[in-house]
């Protein structure tokens, strides 16, 4: 990458708190947010969800309708947090309306509307019912196409879909264009929302812990499913920030080539991801003084990123996974463990990961699960697809 | 910065379309078209397990990706990977839909990961062997302008060789009714930062106002104007013709891009 950018503002809503304070207080205060599994009609899946509360109740304004669902709706109540839109506004007119950039990320956009839809077929002729907005709701960019419409933007828009790496991906992608001199600001970030598809699809594949998830345990057995917002503001740095302005210095991309839902065993993908973040960073794995790991409470993700992230950088450097509060909001998930990353740097502490009982000893990495009062200058942020794509981040204070 | 690359290879497939060496002289305007049904098989180069459990988009994906390194005797493990896309497979969601909404919510663990919208970069990866940076892309209609673009600045900003890969496929009823997509359709582009031996054109992208280009041959302007990945087709005619030129493709209005084109030889 060739320049560090600038996250102007940024803003996460997830299971533990509507919005930055929230959040840090819940960190601060090891506070999460899963509860058993009691979302629409599932009811026979024993699992703990970190579900946003209040969206039933939270219908998007008239004038945004067509793109009434789960998704679009906790996009639209995270964009209302910590003044983002009112920065966004900001950037557009300063920069103009096409050259702010919308790039987010999401897995499964707002198929719950789509899953509710094939309840409601005719009985006869098996149709949708008329009210089914395919492109506004379920297509995958919806969300991108929901937020460029809030805003009024006419600039490059997109949504990555790599599953649970999706909306770390969009800061490299954004990066990109920004240096190409296509656009000066970006709207990046991810949303992703509770629906059956994941729910049901993650109790396929026997992923789902029956308790709240214990990343890095070594008796962990499973994820927790969350729903979640993350925006950030991506833009070039100010001329003169403040010291505890936070930069993205590196972004690094790579594949694992092995197998759709499992991960490499010896997180060789991983491991070329965050080996790509360091060079693009122009640092070195003693540079990083904490890592905001994937860490999904899986036996094999966790055993794999492990491998790979004590090959690169030993027991030297603090790590946790903060899944266990707002549970694997998937493809929000590298959006909201950014805004974290930034939060532990500007608030000077990490955030030690909740509910793992015993540290796994069988992965010498240093994991905690306290907090720690110290001041990181640098974080590195893992997320790794199904699917095999992977994206590790590394942010910094400006000073 | 210029948005600029050599395209070295393209793959192509749609209903009367075989492969680029086939469409080459249809688009160029010197042979005709004739619509015909699209066949298209599992690439030999996925494991047996991994091929039975394809769909037809992972399928048009792999084979037009597969064709576009090919032709450009490219060695898709060296490169990035671009895929973009309106949907995914098409069918599977529409299976997993049903499913669902009936009494019994058990889902098959192949039709879940073959549901996320990545999954044929999945299966790219195993078949390739490339641990190189790959991306899954949607802007709905915009999604080859938004594959392009995504394309283009890993090739002029990170200097990265990219294969772009965009697909479609039609979504069985009640979805086809939402959302008729007509037949299954891909276009892949070898992009190379530096020109070579096979380098067919050198391309620069930017973007631009103004009216998207049509296709004089009213069949595959149909196609052009149903199919999302289709409308790259007017950059294709203009390389099958070998003049230079400029295009007008369509992206998210009121923006489109604008690609301007200089045959190599």
């Amino acid at each position: 990458m060739l320049n560090s950018l600038w996250l102007s503002h940024f803003t996460a809503t997830s299971a533990i708190g509507r919005g930055l304070e929230p959040t840090h207080d819940a960190l601060r205060q090891q506070r999460g947010g899963l509860a058993p599994c009691a979302f629409e009609t599932v009811t026979d899946l024993a699992t703990y969800i970190g579900e946003v509360a209040g969206l039933d109740q939270a219908p998007l304004p008239a004038s945004l309708a067509e793109y009434e669902c789960r998704n679009n709706r906790l996009a639209y109540l995270g964009l209302q947090q910590d003044g983002f839109s009112a920065a966004v506004g900001a950037a557009a007119a300063r920069h103009g309306r096409r050259r702010v950039g919308v790039l987010l990320g999401t897995s499964t956009s707002g198929i719950l509307q789509t899953e509710q839809a094939y309840r409601r077929r005719d009985p006869v002729t098996g149709a949708l019912p008329d009210d089914f907005n395919y492109r506004a709701t379920h297509n995958t960019y919806s969300v991108a196409d929901f937020v460029r419409t809030a805003f009024n933007l006419e600039g490059p828009a997109v949504v990555v879909s790599t599953a649970c790496s999706s909306s770390a991906k969009v800061f490299a992608s954004a990066a990109r264009m920004i240096a190409a001199g296509l656009i000066d600001a970006a709207i990046v970030g991810g949303v992703d929302s509770l629906c059956l598809t994941t729910l049901y699809g993650f109790n396929s594949l026997e992923l789902l812990s029956s308790e709240p998830c214990r990343p890095y345990d070594a008796d962990r057995n499973g994820l927790s499913i969350g729903e979640a917002a993350a925006f950030i503001l991506l833009q070039r740095p100010a001329d003169s920030l403040d010291a505890d302005a936070v930069l993205l210095l590196g972004a690094g991309e790579s594949s694992d080539a092995h197998h759709m839902s499992s991960p490499h065993p010896d997180g060789l993908g991983a491991r070329i991801a965050m080996d790509a973040a360091l060079k693009a960073a122009g640092l070195q794995p003693a540079d990083i003084d904490y890592i905001n790991l994937h860490g999904t409470a899986t036996p094999s993700n966790d055993a794999a990123e492990g491998r790979a992230v004590a090959t690169l950088f030993g027991d030297r450097v603090p790590c946790s996974s903060t899944k266990g509060a707002t549970g694997h909001t998937l493809g929000a998930a590298g959006g909201v463990e950014a805004v974290i990353s930034a939060l532990a740097l500007q608030q000077a502490f990490l955030p030690g990961g909740i509910s793992t009982r015993r540290v796994d000893p069988d992965i010498p990495i240093q994991y905690l699960t306290a907090n720690r009062e110290t001041a990181p200058r640098r974080v590195l942020s893992n997320s790794f697809g199904f699917g095999g794509t992977n994206c590790s981040l590394i942010l910094g204070r400006a000073q | 910065m210029k948005l600029s690359a050599y395209l070295d290879g393209i793959g192509l497939i749609g209903p009367g379309l075989e492969s680029w060496p086939a469409a080459q002289p249809i688009l160029a305007g010197v042979a005709s078209y004739d619509s015909g049904p699209l066949t298209v098989a599992a690439p030999q180069s996925l494991p047996p397990a991994e091929r039975r459990r394809t769909g037809l988009a992972i399928k048009v994906a792999l084979t037009v990706g597969q064709e576009a390194c090919a032709s450009g005797q490219l060695d898709a493990k060296k490169l990035a990977a671009v895929f973009s896309s309106s949907g995914a497979d098409n069918d599977n969601c529409d299976a997993l839909c049903q499913v669902l909404a009936s009494e019994d919510r058990h889902i098959s663990p192949t039709r879940f990961h073959n549901s996320v919208h990545n999954a044929p970069a999945g299966y790219w990866g195993i078949a390739s062997g490339a641990m190189t940076p790959a991306t899954v892309l949607c802007a709905h209609d915009g999604s080859f302008g938004a594959g392009l673009l995504e394309a283009m600045t890993q090739v002029a900003v990170e200097g990265w060789g990219t294969v772009l890969i965009t697909y479609d496929m039609p979504y069985p009823e009640p979805m086809h009714a939402k959302r008729p997509l007509p037949a299954a359709f891909g276009i892949a582009l070898a992009l190379m930062p530096d020109r070579s031996a096979h380098s067919l054109a050198r391309i620069e992208v930017s973007l631009a106002d103004g009216d998207a280009d049509r296709l004089a041959e009213p069949q595959l302007e149909a196609l052009r104007r149903a199919i999302p990945c289709a409308r790259g087709l007017p950059l294709l005619q203009a390389v099958a013709r070998g003049t230079d030129g400029r295009v007008v493709l369509d992206y998210l209005a009121p923006l489109r891009l604008a690609v301007e084109i200089e045959p190599c030889r």
